[in-house]
């Protein structure tokens, strides 16, 4: 899973107010290489939500993000960019859990993929 | 890849479409070659099984195509296939895509499906035309079962308030005995394309 994944993904058990974001619980991190397109950070930006992305990039060790993010930044801050792209699409979150902030309840990312699936008395 | 073409409007143009991977790649080149709705765009596939569509927008240049499926074994293999290529950016994640309601930010610019046809559990269609709705931003392609159009446009324009809808084209989707409510052998489905835009 990648962290532009964990960006849109919540807590949906019912009557669940803030089950967003998910904490990650990493137990084992991976990394690809993605094509890097700086167009695409720009089109998919205003859609992150900034404070998510950052926490969980200090968790799985890409530190470097700011706080805040300036137009000037988006367009020609290179190393910026770089660090953008690489804790977006390039940290992969193989083996561990997305706990929601809620309710701590545990789902399980197994093989690179977050089940998500709720138990009955969860719907 | 013989007889592909770009299908612009209006409505049906006819091809055969003999096997699930042809009609997969078939859709996604007929939707590439009008659409510039993959290159460079997310995307979003309800109920991937194998990850044929996510292999195909991902292949036509997606930065991120996120495939959705309730079944493990089916993600399984579509993890299988997709590592076959190497370095696409294709997501999996679990989850019941009739569940997606609460999930308010997930979104993709374009979604891809192509969903159950609703033969078995009634209705199975609808939900999926549902959560694409709810979840893309931009452009929905998904197959139907042309005996349903009608009902398809009236739920996307009416109930969905689709921004557009219209049958690109119409295909043959032969589909062999695979499932134990099949009686013969092979099946032929006459299926339609659909784009559908969100408003």
């Amino acid at each position: 899973m990648k962290l532009l994944t964990h960006n849109m993904l919540s807590c949906h058990i019912k009557g669940v107010k803030n089950g967003y974001p998910f904490k990650i619980d990493p137990v084992k991190i991976e990394e690809m290489d993605a094509d890097y397109d700086p167009d695409f950070l720009r089109h998919i930006y205003p859609r992150l939500e900034w404070p998510a992305l950052r926490e969980a990039a200090q968790v799985m060790g890409e530190p470097n993000l700011p706080e805040e993010v300036t137009e000037s930044m988006l367009q020609n801050d290179e190393e910026f960019l770089r660090h953008f792209h690489h804790a977006l699409l390039e940290l992969i979150l193989e083996e561990g859990a997305l706990v929601c902030p809620e309710t701590g309840r545990r789902f399980p990312v197994h093989k690179g993929v977050p089940n998500l699936l709720l138990h009955e008395d969860e719907v | 890849m013989q007889g592909i073409q770009p299908f612009s409007r209006p409505k049906v143009a006819l091809e055969q479409y003999p096997t699930g991977a042809e009609i997969a790649s078939r859709m996604l080149f007929t939707v590439d070659s009008v659409y510039t709705e993959f290159e460079g765009r997310t995307v979003i596939d309800l109920g991937c099984g194998t990850g044929m569509l996510s292999i195909g927008a991902a292949l036509l240049g997606s930065a991120h195509c996120l495939a959705l499926d309730i079944d493990e074994d089916a993600l399984e293999t579509a993890q299988s296939n997709v590592s076959g290529f190497e370095g696409l950016p294709v997501d999996f994640v679990r989850c019941d895509v009739g569940a997606l309601g609460m999930q308010s930010r997930l979104r993709a610019d374009t979604v891809i499906m192509n969903p159950p046809f609703g033969t078995r559990r009634k209705g199975a269609d609808m939900d999926f035309l549902r959560a694409a709705f709810q979840v893309s931003c931009g452009a929905v392609y998904s197959l139907h079962k042309s005996s349903t159009r009608a009902h398809i446009q009236r739920t996307a324009e009416k109930e969905l308030r689709a921004a557009s809808s219209e049958v690109l084209a119409q295909l043959r989707f032969d589909l062999p005995a695979s499932y134990a409510f099949h009686r013969d052998k092979v099946k032929d489905i006459e299926v339609d394309l659909w784009r559908f835009t969100v408003s």
